[in-house]
Protein backbone atom coordinates (compact mmCIF):
# COMPACT_ATOMS: atom_id res chain seq x y z
CA UNK A 1 0.00 0.00 0.00
CA UNK A 2 1.69 3.01 -0.96
CA UNK A 3 1.94 6.48 0.64
CA UNK A 4 -0.83 8.35 -1.90
CA UNK A 5 -3.05 6.03 -0.58
CA UNK A 6 -2.88 6.31 2.97
CA UNK A 7 -2.74 9.93 2.21
CA UNK A 8 -5.86 10.19 0.07
CA UNK A 9 -7.60 7.23 2.55
CA UNK A 10 -6.83 9.05 5.56
CA UNK A 11 -8.27 12.59 4.25
CA UNK A 12 -11.43 10.57 2.85
CA UNK A 13 -12.02 9.28 6.28
CA UNK A 14 -10.88 12.23 8.18
CA UNK A 15 -13.29 14.36 5.96
CA UNK A 16 -16.58 11.66 7.28
CA UNK A 17 -15.41 12.34 10.80
CA UNK A 18 -15.52 16.16 10.23
CA UNK A 19 -19.32 15.68 9.20
CA UNK A 20 -20.36 13.71 12.02
CA UNK A 21 -18.87 16.93 14.04
CA UNK A 22 -20.54 19.10 11.75
CA UNK A 23 -23.90 17.41 12.26
CA UNK A 24 -23.93 17.27 15.47
CA UNK A 25 -22.28 20.63 16.88
CA UNK A 26 -23.59 20.07 19.96
CA UNK A 27 -20.24 17.96 20.87
CA UNK A 28 -17.90 21.00 20.46
CA UNK A 29 -20.64 22.76 22.56
CA UNK A 30 -20.56 19.92 25.02
CA UNK A 31 -16.84 20.23 24.90
CA UNK A 32 -16.13 24.09 25.60
CA UNK A 33 -19.21 23.99 28.17
CA UNK A 34 -18.01 22.01 31.50
CA UNK A 35 -14.50 24.31 31.05
CA UNK A 36 -15.73 27.45 30.48
CA UNK A 37 -18.23 26.58 33.45
CA UNK A 38 -15.41 25.92 35.59
CA UNK A 39 -13.91 29.24 34.17
CA UNK A 40 -16.72 31.37 35.10
CA UNK A 41 -16.96 29.81 38.48
CA UNK A 42 -13.18 30.08 39.79
CA UNK A 43 -13.26 33.83 37.80
CA UNK A 44 -16.75 35.04 39.52
CA UNK A 45 -16.99 32.96 42.45
CA UNK A 46 -13.66 31.82 44.41
CA UNK A 47 -11.11 33.78 42.32
CA UNK A 48 -11.48 37.06 44.61
CA UNK A 49 -10.49 34.77 47.53
CA UNK A 50 -7.71 33.52 45.65
CA UNK A 51 -3.53 34.84 46.11
CA UNK A 52 -2.00 34.35 42.85
CA UNK A 53 0.56 37.11 42.64
CA UNK A 54 0.26 39.83 40.30
CA UNK A 55 -2.28 39.88 37.06
CA UNK A 56 -5.61 39.24 36.27
CA UNK A 57 -6.89 35.97 37.65
CA UNK A 58 -9.15 34.87 34.69
CA UNK A 59 -5.19 35.31 32.69
CA UNK A 60 -3.83 33.00 35.84
CA UNK A 61 -6.15 30.52 34.97
CA UNK A 62 -6.89 30.07 31.55
CA UNK A 63 -3.86 27.68 30.60
CA UNK A 64 -5.45 25.16 32.98
CA UNK A 65 -8.80 25.74 31.35
CA UNK A 66 -7.53 24.74 28.18
CA UNK A 67 -6.49 21.13 29.43
CA UNK A 68 -9.11 20.68 30.74
CA UNK A 69 -11.08 21.46 27.17
CA UNK A 70 -8.65 18.81 25.66
CA UNK A 71 -8.98 16.26 28.63
CA UNK A 72 -13.48 16.72 28.07
CA UNK A 73 -12.94 16.56 24.39
CA UNK A 74 -11.12 13.44 23.68
CA UNK A 75 -13.78 11.56 26.03
CA UNK A 76 -15.70 12.44 21.96
CA UNK A 77 -12.50 10.57 20.14
CA UNK A 78 -12.69 7.83 21.96
CA UNK A 79 -17.06 7.74 21.79
CA UNK A 80 -16.88 8.30 17.92
CA UNK A 81 -14.82 5.38 17.85
CA UNK A 82 -16.71 2.87 19.92
CA UNK A 83 -19.30 4.08 17.53
CA UNK A 84 -17.54 2.43 14.49
CA UNK A 85 -16.55 -0.18 15.84
CA UNK A 86 -20.04 -0.91 17.47
CA UNK A 87 -21.83 -0.17 13.96
CA UNK A 88 -20.00 -3.19 12.12
CA UNK A 89 -18.47 0.04 9.32
CA UNK A 90 -14.91 -0.58 11.33
CA UNK A 91 -15.44 -3.97 9.77
CA UNK A 92 -16.47 -2.61 6.36
CA UNK A 93 -13.23 -0.40 6.53
CA UNK A 94 -10.77 -3.13 7.21
CA UNK A 95 -12.34 -5.59 4.83
CA UNK A 96 -11.63 -3.13 1.66
CA UNK A 97 -8.37 -1.99 -0.06
CA UNK A 98 -7.22 0.87 2.17
CA UNK A 99 -4.42 1.68 3.96
CA UNK A 100 -5.70 0.22 6.68
CA UNK A 101 -3.93 2.39 9.68
CA UNK A 102 -6.22 5.40 8.04
CA UNK A 103 -8.82 4.54 10.02
CA UNK A 104 -7.37 5.52 12.99
CA UNK A 105 -5.30 8.24 11.68
CA UNK A 106 -8.46 9.76 10.56
CA UNK A 107 -10.23 9.67 14.07
CA UNK A 108 -7.04 11.57 15.37
CA UNK A 109 -6.84 13.83 12.67
CA UNK A 110 -10.73 14.76 13.79
CA UNK A 111 -9.69 14.98 17.18
CA UNK A 112 -6.86 17.64 16.87
CA UNK A 113 -9.68 19.72 14.59
CA UNK A 114 -12.48 19.11 17.13
CA UNK A 115 -10.14 20.31 20.18
CA UNK A 116 -8.69 22.92 18.73
CA UNK A 117 -12.00 24.66 17.70
CA UNK A 118 -13.27 23.91 21.39
CA UNK A 119 -9.93 25.73 22.66
CA UNK A 120 -10.30 28.96 20.01
CA UNK A 121 -14.11 29.05 21.98
CA UNK A 122 -12.94 28.86 25.55
CA UNK A 123 -10.20 31.12 24.38
CA UNK A 124 -12.74 33.97 23.11
CA UNK A 125 -15.04 33.25 26.16
CA UNK A 126 -12.16 34.41 28.59
CA UNK A 127 -11.43 37.61 26.08
CA UNK A 128 -14.86 38.22 26.74
CA UNK A 129 -14.86 38.10 30.35
CA UNK A 130 -11.43 40.07 30.82
CA UNK A 131 -8.27 37.76 29.33
CA UNK A 132 -5.62 39.94 27.74
CA UNK A 133 -2.32 38.46 26.76
CA UNK A 134 0.70 40.79 25.51
CA UNK A 135 2.01 37.77 23.91
CA UNK A 136 3.59 38.40 20.40
CA UNK A 137 3.08 35.93 17.49
CA UNK A 138 5.42 33.88 18.60
CA UNK A 139 4.58 32.81 22.11
CA UNK A 140 1.52 32.42 20.93
CA UNK A 141 2.51 29.69 17.51
CA UNK A 142 4.36 28.21 20.78
CA UNK A 143 1.12 28.08 23.01
CA UNK A 144 -0.81 26.44 20.20
CA UNK A 145 2.40 24.13 19.16
CA UNK A 146 1.99 22.87 23.27
CA UNK A 147 -1.66 21.91 23.06
CA UNK A 148 -1.71 20.09 19.76
CA UNK A 149 1.23 18.17 21.40
CA UNK A 150 -0.41 17.61 24.40
CA UNK A 151 -3.94 16.98 22.03
CA UNK A 152 -2.61 14.08 20.30
CA UNK A 153 -0.96 12.33 23.92
CA UNK A 154 -4.12 12.59 24.71
CA UNK A 155 -6.05 11.63 22.03
CA UNK A 156 -3.95 8.45 21.62
CA UNK A 157 -4.48 7.58 24.75
CA UNK A 158 -8.47 8.05 24.30
CA UNK A 159 -8.21 5.33 21.06
CA UNK A 160 -7.02 2.82 23.80
CA UNK A 161 -10.96 2.96 25.54
CA UNK A 162 -12.48 3.40 22.05
CA UNK A 163 -11.23 0.58 20.80
CA UNK A 164 -11.47 -1.65 23.80
CA UNK A 165 -14.72 -0.16 25.37
CA UNK A 166 -17.77 -2.87 26.07
CA UNK A 167 -19.85 0.30 26.89
CA UNK A 168 -20.40 3.95 25.97
CA UNK A 169 -19.54 4.62 29.35
CA UNK A 170 -17.04 2.66 29.32
CA UNK A 171 -15.43 4.82 25.96
CA UNK A 172 -16.09 7.95 27.47
CA UNK A 173 -15.53 7.91 31.01
CA UNK A 174 -11.53 7.53 31.31
CA UNK A 175 -11.50 11.27 30.64
CA UNK A 176 -12.59 12.55 33.99
CA UNK A 177 -9.84 11.51 36.08
CA UNK A 178 -7.45 13.65 33.36
CA UNK A 179 -10.23 16.48 33.54
CA UNK A 180 -9.74 16.21 37.62
CA UNK A 181 -6.01 16.44 37.34
CA UNK A 182 -5.58 20.02 36.65
CA UNK A 183 -7.65 20.63 39.82
CA UNK A 184 -3.94 19.31 41.93
CA UNK A 185 -1.81 21.37 39.88
CA UNK A 186 -0.75 25.11 39.81
CA UNK A 187 -3.51 25.55 37.35
CA UNK A 188 -6.13 27.31 40.23
CA UNK A 189 -3.78 28.08 43.03
CA UNK A 190 0.05 28.11 43.84
CA UNK A 191 1.03 24.89 44.82
CA UNK A 192 2.83 26.88 47.65
CA UNK A 193 0.01 26.74 50.13
CA UNK A 194 -1.18 22.88 49.46
CA UNK A 195 0.42 20.30 52.29
CA UNK A 196 3.40 18.30 51.51
CA UNK A 197 2.69 15.17 49.47
CA UNK A 198 0.00 16.27 47.63
CA UNK A 199 2.67 19.92 46.72
CA UNK A 200 4.94 16.94 45.86
CA UNK A 201 2.22 15.29 43.90
CA UNK A 202 0.91 18.44 42.13
CA UNK A 203 4.25 19.53 41.49
CA UNK A 204 6.10 16.93 39.87
CA UNK A 205 2.51 15.65 37.77
CA UNK A 206 2.43 16.90 34.27
CA UNK A 207 -0.35 19.39 34.15
CA UNK A 208 2.29 21.72 36.32
CA UNK A 209 4.57 22.04 33.87
CA UNK A 210 2.31 22.50 31.24
CA UNK A 211 0.55 25.07 32.87
CA UNK A 212 3.32 26.65 33.98
CA UNK A 213 4.66 27.14 30.40
CA UNK A 214 1.40 28.65 28.84
CA UNK A 215 1.32 30.99 31.42
CA UNK A 216 5.23 32.21 30.88
CA UNK A 217 4.44 32.55 27.79
CA UNK A 218 0.79 33.97 28.25
CA UNK A 219 2.75 36.88 30.30
CA UNK A 220 5.89 37.27 28.11
CA UNK A 221 7.58 36.11 31.16
CA UNK A 222 10.98 34.39 30.16
CA UNK A 223 10.11 30.45 29.64
CA UNK A 224 11.77 28.51 32.72
CA UNK A 225 12.95 24.68 32.33
CA UNK A 226 9.07 23.78 32.74
CA UNK A 227 8.94 23.72 28.66
CA UNK A 228 11.55 21.06 28.66
CA UNK A 229 9.79 19.28 31.09
CA UNK A 230 6.07 20.06 29.47
CA UNK A 231 7.42 18.71 26.28
CA UNK A 232 8.97 15.96 27.50
CA UNK A 233 5.69 14.73 29.32
CA UNK A 234 3.47 15.73 26.39
CA UNK A 235 6.15 13.27 23.71
CA UNK A 236 6.25 10.68 26.44
CA UNK A 237 2.49 10.16 26.97
CA UNK A 238 2.28 11.12 22.77
CA UNK A 239 4.49 7.90 22.43
CA UNK A 240 3.20 5.37 25.13
CA UNK A 241 0.10 6.01 24.06
CA UNK A 242 0.89 5.53 20.21
CA UNK A 243 2.79 2.43 20.50
CA UNK A 244 -0.04 1.10 23.02
CA UNK A 245 -2.95 1.97 21.46
CA UNK A 246 -1.55 1.00 17.81
CA UNK A 247 -0.38 -2.75 19.82
CA UNK A 248 -4.06 -3.19 20.64
CA UNK A 249 -5.46 -2.03 17.03
CA UNK A 250 -3.26 -4.66 15.72
CA UNK A 251 -4.32 -7.27 17.92
CA UNK A 252 -8.23 -6.19 16.97
CA UNK A 253 -7.69 -6.65 13.25
CA UNK A 254 -5.28 -9.36 12.91
CA UNK B 1 -17.80 -26.91 -20.82
CA UNK B 2 -14.43 -29.63 -20.31
CA UNK B 3 -12.20 -27.67 -17.83
CA UNK B 4 -8.25 -28.44 -18.17
CA UNK B 5 -7.69 -26.28 -14.81
CA UNK B 6 -7.59 -28.50 -11.37
CA UNK B 7 -11.17 -27.76 -9.60
CA UNK B 8 -9.07 -25.64 -6.69
CA UNK B 9 -7.40 -23.18 -8.61
CA UNK B 10 -10.73 -22.70 -10.44
CA UNK B 11 -12.73 -22.16 -7.63
CA UNK B 12 -13.18 -18.72 -6.42
CA UNK B 13 -13.04 -19.88 -2.45
CA UNK B 14 -11.16 -22.59 -1.32
CA UNK B 15 -11.37 -23.75 2.69
CA UNK B 16 -9.03 -26.64 3.42
CA UNK B 17 -8.90 -27.70 7.51
CA UNK B 18 -9.79 -24.56 8.73
CA UNK B 19 -10.06 -24.55 12.80
CA UNK B 20 -10.37 -21.19 15.23
CA UNK B 21 -10.17 -21.24 18.67
CA UNK B 22 -11.08 -18.07 21.07
CA UNK B 23 -9.29 -19.65 24.32
CA UNK B 24 -10.54 -22.74 24.98
CA UNK B 25 -13.36 -22.60 23.05
CA UNK B 26 -12.88 -23.93 19.60
CA UNK B 27 -15.38 -22.32 16.76
CA UNK B 28 -14.04 -24.43 13.65
CA UNK B 29 -12.57 -27.65 14.37
CA UNK B 30 -11.59 -28.48 10.42
CA UNK B 31 -14.18 -27.00 7.99
CA UNK B 32 -13.71 -27.72 4.28
CA UNK B 33 -15.02 -26.34 0.96
CA UNK B 34 -15.19 -24.99 -1.92
CA UNK B 35 -17.00 -22.22 -4.15
CA UNK B 36 -17.35 -22.64 -7.69
CA UNK B 37 -16.97 -19.38 -9.70
CA UNK B 38 -20.12 -17.03 -10.81
CA UNK B 39 -22.10 -19.50 -8.16
CA UNK B 40 -24.07 -18.78 -4.92
CA UNK B 41 -22.92 -20.68 -2.01
CA UNK B 42 -24.78 -20.44 1.27
CA UNK B 43 -23.42 -21.38 4.42
CA UNK B 44 -26.28 -22.96 7.03
CA UNK B 45 -26.11 -23.01 10.19
CA UNK B 46 -27.51 -21.45 13.69
CA UNK B 47 -26.57 -19.15 15.52
CA UNK B 48 -23.23 -19.79 17.28
CA UNK B 49 -21.98 -22.34 14.03
CA UNK B 50 -19.00 -20.56 13.55
CA UNK B 51 -20.48 -19.08 10.17
CA UNK B 52 -19.37 -15.31 11.06
CA UNK B 53 -15.95 -16.96 11.83
CA UNK B 54 -15.77 -18.41 8.77
CA UNK B 55 -16.57 -15.27 6.97
CA UNK B 56 -14.19 -13.14 8.79
CA UNK B 57 -11.53 -15.33 7.90
CA UNK B 58 -12.00 -15.07 4.25
CA UNK B 59 -12.33 -11.62 4.88
CA UNK B 60 -8.90 -11.07 6.35
CA UNK B 61 -10.85 -9.48 9.43
CA UNK B 62 -9.32 -12.58 11.51
CA UNK B 63 -6.52 -15.02 11.34
CA UNK B 64 -6.88 -19.15 11.51
CA UNK B 65 -5.51 -20.69 13.76
CA UNK B 66 -4.69 -23.73 11.27
CA UNK B 67 -5.57 -24.92 7.93
CA UNK B 68 -5.20 -23.13 4.55
CA UNK B 69 -8.27 -20.56 2.75
CA UNK B 70 -7.81 -18.77 -0.46
CA UNK B 71 -10.00 -16.00 -2.06
CA UNK B 72 -9.90 -15.33 -5.91
CA UNK B 73 -6.75 -17.77 -5.76
CA UNK B 74 -5.07 -15.60 -3.11
CA UNK B 75 -3.90 -17.07 0.35
CA UNK B 76 -5.85 -15.02 3.12
CA UNK B 77 -3.01 -15.25 5.53
CA UNK B 78 -0.58 -14.09 3.52
CA UNK B 79 -1.96 -12.30 0.25
CA UNK B 80 -4.22 -10.15 2.65
CA UNK B 81 -4.26 -7.00 0.43
CA UNK B 82 -4.64 -8.92 -2.97
CA UNK B 83 -7.68 -11.00 -1.45
CA UNK B 84 -9.25 -7.10 -0.28
CA UNK B 85 -8.67 -6.11 -3.09
CA UNK B 86 -11.01 -9.09 -4.67
CA UNK B 87 -13.72 -9.26 -2.28
CA UNK B 88 -16.45 -6.98 -0.77
CA UNK B 89 -18.24 -7.97 2.95
CA UNK B 90 -21.87 -7.12 3.97
CA UNK B 91 -21.48 -7.77 8.25
CA UNK B 92 -23.78 -9.21 10.05
CA UNK B 93 -25.12 -5.65 10.98
CA UNK B 94 -25.92 -3.16 8.18
CA UNK B 95 -22.68 -1.38 8.06
CA UNK B 96 -23.65 1.93 7.07
CA UNK B 97 -22.82 5.47 8.39
CA UNK B 98 -25.90 6.29 10.13
CA UNK B 99 -25.14 10.40 10.16
CA UNK B 100 -24.43 10.56 6.15
CA UNK B 101 -27.10 10.16 3.75
CA UNK B 102 -27.48 7.06 1.55
CA UNK B 103 -25.26 8.66 -1.22
CA UNK B 104 -22.76 9.96 1.05
CA UNK B 105 -22.09 6.64 1.83
CA UNK B 106 -21.65 5.05 -1.21
CA UNK B 107 -19.43 8.52 -2.51
CA UNK B 108 -17.15 7.67 0.25
CA UNK B 109 -16.65 3.69 -0.32
CA UNK B 110 -16.14 4.60 -3.77
CA UNK B 111 -13.27 7.12 -3.14
CA UNK B 112 -11.52 4.60 -0.58
CA UNK B 113 -11.45 2.07 -3.65
CA UNK B 114 -10.25 5.28 -5.32
CA UNK B 115 -12.17 5.21 -8.64
CA UNK B 116 -12.89 7.97 -11.06
CA UNK B 117 -16.37 9.73 -10.88
CA UNK B 118 -17.36 8.46 -7.25
CA UNK B 119 -20.54 10.55 -7.63
CA UNK B 120 -21.91 9.20 -11.08
CA UNK B 121 -21.37 5.75 -9.43
CA UNK B 122 -23.09 6.51 -6.60
CA UNK B 123 -25.85 7.70 -8.40
CA UNK B 124 -26.06 5.07 -10.49
CA UNK B 125 -25.85 2.59 -7.66
CA UNK B 126 -29.11 4.77 -5.79
CA UNK B 127 -30.78 3.93 -9.12
CA UNK B 128 -30.36 0.22 -9.09
CA UNK B 129 -31.62 -0.36 -5.44
CA UNK B 130 -34.56 1.89 -5.62
CA UNK B 131 -33.00 4.48 -3.22
CA UNK B 132 -33.03 7.45 -5.83
CA UNK B 133 -35.72 9.27 -3.53
CA UNK B 134 -34.06 8.48 -0.62
CA UNK B 135 -30.62 9.54 -1.52
CA UNK B 136 -30.20 12.75 0.46
CA UNK B 137 -31.94 11.80 3.55
CA UNK B 138 -29.61 11.00 6.68
CA UNK B 139 -29.52 6.65 6.22
CA UNK B 140 -30.59 6.82 10.53
CA UNK B 141 -34.66 7.36 9.02
CA UNK B 142 -33.76 4.55 6.93
CA UNK B 143 -36.19 1.29 7.13
CA UNK B 144 -34.06 -1.90 7.78
CA UNK B 145 -34.75 -3.05 4.13
CA UNK B 146 -33.56 0.30 2.52
CA UNK B 147 -30.10 -0.51 4.99
CA UNK B 148 -29.69 -3.69 3.84
CA UNK B 149 -30.25 -2.78 0.00
CA UNK B 150 -27.39 0.23 0.78
CA UNK B 151 -25.48 -2.08 2.33
CA UNK B 152 -25.14 -4.28 -0.16
CA UNK B 153 -25.01 -1.67 -2.67
CA UNK B 154 -21.93 -0.09 -1.05
CA UNK B 155 -20.44 -4.00 -1.36
CA UNK B 156 -21.00 -3.98 -5.17
CA UNK B 157 -18.67 -1.16 -5.38
CA UNK B 158 -15.75 -1.35 -8.11
CA UNK B 159 -17.24 -4.70 -9.19
CA UNK B 160 -15.71 -7.09 -6.86
CA UNK B 161 -15.64 -10.34 -7.86
CA UNK B 162 -16.72 -12.14 -4.79
CA UNK B 163 -18.92 -10.76 -2.45
CA UNK B 164 -19.41 -12.04 1.37
CA UNK B 165 -22.70 -11.28 2.36
CA UNK B 166 -23.08 -12.33 6.56
CA UNK B 167 -26.78 -12.97 6.96
CA UNK B 168 -27.73 -10.46 5.20
CA UNK B 169 -31.88 -10.69 5.70
CA UNK B 170 -31.64 -11.58 9.97
CA UNK B 171 -33.69 -9.00 11.34
CA UNK B 172 -35.65 -7.71 8.47
CA UNK B 173 -39.52 -8.08 8.01
CA UNK B 174 -40.66 -10.28 4.69
CA UNK B 175 -41.07 -7.35 2.14
CA UNK B 176 -37.26 -6.58 2.85
CA UNK B 177 -36.42 -9.98 2.56
CA UNK B 178 -37.64 -9.89 -0.81
CA UNK B 179 -36.06 -6.73 -1.79
CA UNK B 180 -32.67 -8.40 -0.49
CA UNK B 181 -33.24 -11.81 -2.52
CA UNK B 182 -33.77 -10.11 -5.47
CA UNK B 183 -30.29 -7.97 -5.32
CA UNK B 184 -28.52 -10.97 -4.33
CA UNK B 185 -30.01 -12.90 -7.31
CA UNK B 186 -28.76 -9.94 -9.77
CA UNK B 187 -25.44 -9.88 -8.48
CA UNK B 188 -24.96 -13.60 -9.42
CA UNK B 189 -26.64 -13.36 -12.43
CA UNK B 190 -24.02 -10.12 -13.11
CA UNK B 191 -21.46 -13.18 -12.43
CA UNK B 192 -20.31 -11.78 -9.20
CA UNK B 193 -19.45 -14.85 -6.68
CA UNK B 194 -21.80 -14.71 -3.38
CA UNK B 195 -20.77 -16.71 -0.39
CA UNK B 196 -23.99 -16.31 1.96
CA UNK B 197 -24.49 -16.98 5.28
CA UNK B 198 -28.00 -17.70 6.97
CA UNK B 199 -29.55 -19.50 9.84
CA UNK B 200 -33.15 -19.73 7.33
CA UNK B 201 -33.36 -22.37 6.00
CA UNK B 202 -36.08 -21.19 3.09
CA UNK B 203 -33.58 -18.16 1.97
CA UNK B 204 -30.63 -21.35 1.67
CA UNK B 205 -33.40 -23.32 -0.65
CA UNK B 206 -34.07 -20.11 -2.30
CA UNK B 207 -31.04 -18.68 -3.76
CA UNK B 208 -27.96 -21.33 -3.23
CA UNK B 209 -26.38 -23.19 -6.00
CA UNK B 210 -24.83 -25.11 -3.36
CA UNK B 211 -25.38 -25.86 0.35
CA UNK B 212 -23.13 -26.23 3.75
CA UNK B 213 -24.55 -27.13 6.62
CA UNK B 214 -21.97 -26.12 9.14
CA UNK B 215 -22.50 -27.19 12.57
CA UNK B 216 -20.82 -26.89 15.96
CA UNK B 217 -17.72 -26.08 13.78
CA UNK B 218 -17.62 -28.66 11.11
CA UNK B 219 -19.13 -29.21 7.72
CA UNK B 220 -21.88 -31.93 8.02
CA UNK B 221 -23.13 -31.84 4.18
CA UNK B 222 -22.42 -30.49 1.26
CA UNK B 223 -24.25 -29.71 -1.92
CA UNK B 224 -27.09 -28.96 -3.98
CA UNK B 225 -30.22 -28.85 -2.43
CA UNK B 226 -31.15 -32.06 -4.56
CA UNK B 227 -28.19 -33.98 -3.13
CA UNK B 228 -29.33 -32.85 0.38
CA UNK B 229 -32.83 -34.18 -0.10
CA UNK B 230 -31.25 -37.50 -1.41
CA UNK B 231 -29.91 -37.68 2.54
CA UNK B 232 -33.53 -38.85 3.64
CA UNK B 233 -35.05 -41.91 2.80
CA UNK B 234 -37.04 -41.33 -0.38
CA UNK B 235 -40.43 -40.10 0.11
CA UNK B 236 -43.27 -42.35 0.82
CA UNK B 237 -46.36 -42.55 -1.55
CA UNK B 238 -49.40 -43.27 0.76
CA UNK B 239 -52.25 -40.01 0.03
CA UNK B 240 -49.71 -37.37 -0.99
CA UNK B 241 -46.40 -37.50 -1.83
CA UNK B 242 -44.36 -35.39 0.34
CA UNK B 243 -41.14 -34.45 -0.50
CA UNK B 244 -38.34 -34.24 2.93
CA UNK B 245 -37.95 -30.36 2.80
CA UNK B 246 -34.40 -28.58 3.78
CA UNK B 247 -35.69 -28.56 7.12
CA UNK B 248 -36.45 -31.96 7.72
CA UNK B 249 -32.64 -32.28 6.50
CA UNK B 250 -31.42 -29.85 8.56
CA UNK B 251 -32.97 -30.80 12.01
CA UNK B 252 -32.84 -34.65 11.01
CA UNK B 253 -28.51 -34.04 10.34
CA UNK B 254 -28.34 -31.52 13.37
CA UNK B 255 -31.11 -32.60 16.11
CA UNK B 256 -33.78 -30.41 17.09
CA UNK B 257 -32.77 -30.80 20.98
CA UNK B 258 -29.48 -28.37 20.15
Amino acid sequence: MTTTHFLADTAVLTGRSLKHITRSIDTIITTAVIPIAFMLLFVFVFGGAIKHGSGSYVSYLLPGILLITVASGISYTAYRLFQDMQSGIFERFQSMPIARSSVLWAHVLTSLIANLVSVVVVVLVAVLIGFRSSAGILAWLAIAGIVIVFTLALTWLAVIPGLTAKTVDGASGFSYPLIFLPFISSAFVPTATMPGPIRAFAEYQPVTSIVNTIRDLFTQQPVSGDIWVALAWCIGILLVGYIAAMAVYRRKIA
Amino acid sequence: MPSTASPVQGSAIHVEGLTKSYKKLEVLSGVDFDVARGSIFALLGSNGAGKTTVVNILSTLLHADAGTASVNGFDVGTKGADVRQSISLTGQFAAVDEILSGRENLVLVAKLRHLKNPEKIADDLLERFNLTDAALRKVSTYSGGMRRRLDIAMSLIGNPPIIFLDEPTTGLDPQGRIEVWKAVQELADHGTTVLLTTQYLNEAEELADRIAILHKGRILVNGTLTELKQLLPAAKVEYVEKQPTLEDVFFALVGTDK
